[in-house]
């Protein structure tokens, strides 16, 4: 377990960066950030991998529950699949692949690893992914073996992702302190939800994701193309890294605009992108037939606009709204699609209108935040989306971030719960909270810079916020402790949503404000540059 | 002064409430039958008087620590009574493994570390910043305490806490209390009875030489506190005159010279050395019987495990740790000064490891915990700690022996290692350097020599062998070759430890 250490001493305070020496007396991550950034990644992904590996040890979605069990058996019956059938195969309904029973329903990359893994646990434990016999395979290795497959994904594509979007971020921003580089380091791989949906619930998000941080580090470094390939790697593993796109579309866009010939940059990563979705999808491309059957199997229109109560526009409103009654699926489908692009073209505009890097940044939260309230079938799981690129900002917007954690987790509450991960939930908030907690003078830096922003300036802000954060808690206590009245077994289910939709709200108008009141702030700091 | 000192606090605090995070998530994972071994104890002194805890023989895990622990189990075990009547039953107990049982017990191991908590606040107090953090730090993240504590299952933190207030009022001076804490430990493990000479020999010095009516008074006065502490503990159980069955269960000598899994001690090599001399001579010709006695089981008759050694009895084990401790008793004599105490005490723990009879491999925590705070003295003890702890840790990794933990315990030794080096490497930061270049990084004196470093490269050999090589290619055949082979080589780093620590106190 890593991370601490006061900078307090006679002699070495001079090791510590300028910025510790003001202010307040802990500078806890002084010792573990002294060899630089290196050193510290290294350290806290040791920590951050030590966790992992202990949440594990938990029960995963589904267990011991027939006959579908959850997404653990999903996961497991798609290496099933992959393994035994030819790739041709692998979406199409047959004697071996029956789609109704957890049909493969991502990308082909996904495919391809479920493949990979697949081969590893052949090796292993032949037994729990032979054709058709595993199915509902649990037993001992088999879940160990599945454990480690997210835990090496994880170490392989999103460490390093991180890694890279660190070393970028804090060589762009120039003025944050080691210490503040560990901090931060610990936020992106500490990350509370990601842990619990991908080693506790059982999930492969880490992929995905580690892609996307990827490609947003590539964007930080200037790398265009790295960009396109990286994020169409993201997009043929998950569809659902879609949420970004409009980020990184209007970004990029925004960035060829201003070059000599705009029209050749265009096409330059128009081209990037496309050579690696060929590549990706190769064998599904023989035939329109084939590439038309993966399509929509990506697409499962008919599980109606959203599943569960999750914290959306849809779900909350629908408690005075019935959507699903009012409207048909084809017509939701255009009307979802309407509200998303509508609330994301803001954020797009300005990135087109003036691209930064930290421009960017709060573009990719604010177009995620929109595809979370407003697209067609949004998971729960779905804010893991939003809150990673939060994550990434997580010095900027220290106090707003603490809060969506928050409110992230507990939008996810009822599914943890669902999955026996009660204790993880909470050991992992208290985590957060102390390891948040740990960089003291970093809040006092960020309270003065808070006061020129008006949002939080409202009166009445912080009394909402407490009262909120109160009746969070008591929902806590009663979901655990209260049987719901028959008549509405779904009540406290639907007043968690009700709380983490206003929140999320509160927060999506922030950060679309702020955005908008960098983008002056940042041309007038670009123009500096190009002088000098 | 003041805010600087509460500023420490929440940071001791924030170490603490760091390593209960990763405790709680541990909860789930692999259990000892040390913890049937514990709920064993709860339920007989919930269900039985007192008179019969010692005799009780429902369970095979029977009551074999002094009186304060099974104290200690009844207090416990109240509260065991109102999660759930059932971890307190006798028979319906047996073997119980339900959430409720599981998560008490967890969670009294995790309450029970806040001795460990207090006993660190008060050692550490009055230190440089610097050094209090490095010594939490590897006390509180100790590997080797959250594998035998939070995944194997026992009570060390609890009892080093204990260990630790003990050896902080020595270092203030407060000898009787020392003294004091000490006795009351003994009479909760009696293993920690290997640095009862120390303790005598330093009060003596220490606190009862000066002049004859003060020093005689003194002496009364500490003698009449032990002989209290043991009067409460034992009195009992005299007066029920059960004492005999009591020792009996506390000193299980038909047990052998080793454990199960040998640990990492000088009676590796002796075994060793003798199974080699006897296939040796064998194939010279003489006439070797092969031993029917094992070193892990009992002394069965006259027979010695041994085939050319001679054999190997308790009183040499207790003699041999006697004289293996007397250097540093002279010297408590010579000079007893309150700021080597921790270090004598460790070098006790670890010849008491080294010679002694039957030891566990856990025991090693008696002499890595005490040894943290001799760390940061100076430079070359942190090079030698850094050793140390990791072989130590490295020598606990056949407890868990079950694929689903393996990552864990692999985690842990080599953040341990991870921190331990930040840890040093910004204590011995060079300053004259520093102060030359502000930006760049800091160049530290800590380093590892050669032999160290090749030393440390070899344990990943040695677990790649025992671990992959060694099922892949030799399956079960001498299933007993990778354990050996992990004793004898961390044998080695300990009995390197010992020599070090030896030369440290005479020199």
């Amino acid at each position: 377990m890593p991370k601490n250490k006061p900078a307090k001493f006679s002699g070495n305070d001079n090791a510590a960066p300028a910025s510790t020496q003001s202010g307040a007396s802990i500078d806890a991550w002084w010792w573990l950030a002294h060899k630089g950034t290196t050193a510290s990644f290294l350290c806290i992904s040791l920590f951050a991998l030590l966790i992992r590996s202990a949440v594990s040890l938990y029960p995963y979605s589904g267990a011991g529950t027939p006959p579908k069990f959850g997404d653990f058996e999903a996961q497991r019956h798609w290496m099933e699949i992959t393994t035994n059938l030819p790739t041709i195969d692998w979406y199409r309904n047959g004697t071996y692949n029956d789609l109704t029973y957890w049909g493969l329903d991502y990308p082909p990359l996904t495919a391809y690893q479920s493949y990979i893994h697949g081969i590893f646990l052949q090796m292993f434990n032949p037994e729990s992914v032979s054709l058709l016999s595993s199915r509902g395979h649990e037993s001992y290795l088999g879940k160990s073996l599945m454990r480690w497959t997210v835990l090496s994904s994880d170490a392989l594509i999103f460490f390093p992702a991180a890694f890279f979007f660190v070393l970028v971020y804090h060589k762009t921003r120039n003025g944050s302190s080691k210490s503040e580089v560990a901090w931060h380091i610990a936020m992106i791989l500490l990350n509370p939800c990601l842990i619990l949906i991908d080693h506790g619930h059982f999930q492969y998000n880490c992929i995905s994701l580690g892609l996307t941080v990827g490609a947003i580090a590539a964007v930080l470094y200037e790398s265009e193309v790295l960009t396109c390939v990286l994020f169409s790697l993201a997009l043929s593993h998950k569809q659902m890294s879609a949420y970004f796109a409009p980020a990184f579309f209007s970004h990029l866009l925004g960035k060829c605009l201003r070059q000599k010939s705009p029209i050749l940059a265009v096409l330059k990563l128009g081209i990037a992108v496309i050579v690696t979705f060929v590549i990706v999808w190769w064998p599904y491309l023989h035939s329109l037939d084939d590439f038309l059957m993966v399509l929509s199997r990506l697409a499962p229109f008919e599980r109606g606009i959203y599943e569960d109560y999750v914290a959306n526009f849809w779900c909350t409103t629908s408690i005075l709204i019935k959507w699903k009654k009012l409207f048909t699926t084809p017509s939701l489908r255009s009307l979802s699609l309407a509200a998303t692009v509508l609330a994301s073209l803001p954020s797009m505009v300005q990135q087109i209108l003036s691209p930064s890097n930290e421009g960017f940044l709060y573009g990719l939260l604010n177009s995620s935040m929109a595809f979370y309230m407003f697209s067609f079938q949004v998971h729960e799981k779905s804010i893991l989306m939003p809150f990673l690129s939060a994550t990434l900002l997580a010095l900027k917007i220290p106090n707003h971030f603490n809060h969506l954690t928050y409110y992230a987790l507990f939008s996810m509450f009822p599914l943890l719960c669902r999955d026996k991960l009660l204790l993880p939930y909470l050991t992992l908030h208290l985590l957060f909270t102390v390891i948040y907690h740990s960089h003291e003078n970093h809040h006092a830096k960020q309270k003065t810079k808070a006061s020129s922003f008006s949002f939080t300036n409202f009166p009445g802000y912080v009394f909402l916020r407490r009262t909120h954060f109160f009746i969070s808690l008591v929902l806590h206590a009663v979901y655990l402790t209260i049987q719901p009245p028959q008549k509405y077994p779904f009540l406290f289910e639907a007043l968690i949503m009700i709380l983490c939709f206003s929140y999320f709200i509160m927060f999506t108008l922030h950060t679309n404000y702020t955005q908008w009141t960098l983008s002056s702030h940042f041309r007038s700091g670009e123009k500096e540059k190009k002088q000098i | 002064m003041d805010r600087r000192g509460s500023g420490d606090r929440q940071l001791l605090l924030w170490f603490f409430a760091v390593a209960t995070a990763v405790k709680l998530l541990l909860i789930p994972s692999y259990r000892s039958t040390d913890f049937e071994v514990h709920r064993n104890w709860l339920a007989i002194t919930h269900s039985l008087p007192l008179s019969k805890w010692y005799f009780d023989e429902t369970s095979p895990w029977t009551l074999d620590y002094p009186p304060f622990f099974a104290y200690f189990e009844r207090f416990l075990s109240v509260f065991a009574g109102l999660v759930d009547t059932r971890i307190v039953d006798l028979q319906s107990g047996l073997d119980y493994s339900a959430e409720s049982v599981i998560y008490f017990q967890r969670i009294s191991v995790i309450v029970s570390d806040l001795c460990l908590l207090f006993g660190l606040y008060r050692l550490t107090r009055n230190l440089e910043p610097i050094k209090r953090n490095l010594i939490c730090a590897l006390v509180i993240w100790s590997p080797g305490l959250l594998i035998v504590d939070h995944i194997h299952f026992q009570y060390n933190g609890f009892l080093l806490g204990w260990l630790l207030l003990s050896i902080s009022f020595l270092q203030d001076g407060r000898d009787l209390l020392g003294g004091f804490l000490f006795a009351v430990l003994l009479c909760f493990k009696h293993l920690f009875a290997v640095a009862a000479p120390v303790y005598f020999v330093y009060l003596l010095r220490h606190y009862c030489w000066s002049g004859l009516a003060t020093g005689f008074r003194r002496l009364v006065t500490i003698g009449a506190v032990v002989v209290a502490v043991f009067a409460v503990a034992y009195g009992p159980f005299i007066y029920h005159g059960q004492i005999q069955q009591v020792i009996k269960r506390m000193f299980p000598f038909g047990r052998g010279l080793c454990h199960a899994y040998w640990a990492p001690n000088f009676w590796v090599f002796y075994i060793i050395l003798d199974k080699g001399l006897a296939f040796l001579l064998r194939k010279l010709g003489f006439d070797i019987q092969i031993p029917f006695a094992s070193f892990t089981g009992g002394l069965v008759g006259e027979s010695s495990p041994f085939a050319v050694f001679p054999q190997i009895t308790p009183l040499t084990t207790f003699a041999m740790v006697l004289l293996a401790i007397t250097p540093c008793l002279l010297k408590a004599w010579q000079k007893p000064q309150p700021g080597v105490v921790a270090r004598w005490i460790a070098y006790a723990y670890t010849c008491g490891f080294l010679f002694g009879w039957h030891v566990h491999e856990k025991a090693s925590l008696h002499f890595t915990i005490p040894l943290a705070i001799v760390a940061v003295q100076s430079l070359e003890d942190a090079k030698h700690y850094f050793l140390v702890s990791i072989v130590s840790c490295y020598s606990l990794f056949p407890l868990l022996y079950e694929p689903q933990e393996y990552p864990i315990k692999v985690l842990l030794l080599l953040l341990h290692s991870m921190v331990m080096w930040l840890g040093f490497a910004a204590q011995h930061g060079d300053e004259k350097a520093l102060k030359k270049k502000k930006t760049g990084d800091i160049k530290s004196k800590f380093g590892i020599g050669c032999f160290e470093k090749s030393y440390l490269m070899g344990l990943v050999i040695v677990e790649t062998v025992s671990q992959f090589l060694h099922p892949y290619f030799l399956g079960d055949k001498f299933a007993f070759m990778p354990l050996m082979l992990i004793s004898t080589y961390c044998a080695v780093g300990i009995m390197y430890s010992w020599i070090w620590q030896l030369r440290r106190i005479l020199t």
